[in-house]
């Protein structure tokens, strides 16, 4: 117990990690169970920053590089890509069936 | 315990606090709002891994960019705010038990595993002229690569959400 304590008191890696899980875990949640597509997105999204703190963590804590750093700068901007691309193809679909939840949707032509 | 502890902790709470928000709130307008403090809280734990750059084109690009383009989303795609904005969930149940093992799984892996911490780390101060460094010499091809990606994406959803309704007759 008094171990634990004091891992409670010295952030480091695994603490950084165990963080990033915990997101990544909430972010599949929202992914798994939303019914509608933005909250799905923001799902992603919540992911997406999770495996960036994972790079950056080991960035700093083992490798001592910033290849970490440019790997993070990549995951943003495909993030963005993706949030513009995924909004368009949302309203589309909002248009033709006037619904945007993804349980809702499916068929391919009407 | 010292001030640096204390911070640590604000930030991981105001992250997971929010995206709980986030994942658990029925109301979609909360969630994107929620959704800004969590990326803050992202940003601040950049911080603390001395990634000052991360950190900065955190807030620009995800509280800057893509929040607003995800209300933008909400708004243009709810009937009325105050009905519809409210959503659903489905097949709550086994979200629950794949996302428990998940995080199990994930915390164990972390807990375990004897990470191969270096010990000598030199202080990175100012990563952003390193970055730029790394952006122009070992990086360049994915940097013209993602400069591509991303007009192709402009271009792309410009094309996609500007199509007009067809008249139903």
């Amino acid at each position: 117990m008094q171990e634990f304590i004091n891992w409670l008191q010295h952030p480091g890696l695994t603490h950084f990690l165990i963080l990033s899980g915990l997101l990544f875990s909430l972010g599949l949640f929202a992914i798994l169970s939303r019914r509608n597509a933005i909250m799905v997105l923001m799902g992603i999204e919540l992911m997406l920053n999770a495996a960036n703190i994972n790079f950056v963590a080991f960035s700093r804590y083992v490798t001592a590089t910033l290849d970490g750093h440019i790997v993070a700068v990549f995951v943003i901007i495909l993030a963005a890509a993706e949030a513009a691309i995924l909004l368009a193809i949302v309203l589309n679909i909002y248009q033709n069936f006037n619904t945007v939840n993804v349980d809702e949707i499916n068929q391919l032509k009407d | 315990m010292d001030l640096y502890t204390i911070i640590f902790y604000i930030f991981a709470l105001i992250t997971l606090g929010a995206a709980c928000i986030v994942v658990f709130s029925r109301n979609i307008v909360r969630a994107a709002f929620a959704l800004l403090f969590a990326f803050f809280g992202v940003a601040g734990i950049y911080v603390f891994l001395l990634a000052d750059f991360i950190a900065i084109t955190q807030l620009l690009i995800y509280v800057g960019g893509i929040l607003v383009l995800i209300l933008f989303g909400v708004m243009l795609t709810s009937h009325q705010i105050h009905v519809d904005a409210k959503t659903g969930t489905v097949q709550t149940l086994p979200a629950v038990m794949i996302v428990a093992a998940l995080a199990g799984t994930l915390i164990g892996i972390f807990w375990s595993t004897n990470w191969n911490v270096n010990p000598q780390l030199e202080i990175m101060d100012k990563t952003a002229p390193q970055i730029g460094e790394l952006l122009l010499t070992k990086y360049l091809l994915p940097f013209e690569i993602a400069s591509v990606v991303l007009l192709v994406a402009l271009i792309g959803a410009a094309m996609i959400a500007r199509r007009e309704k067809k008249p139903k007759d």
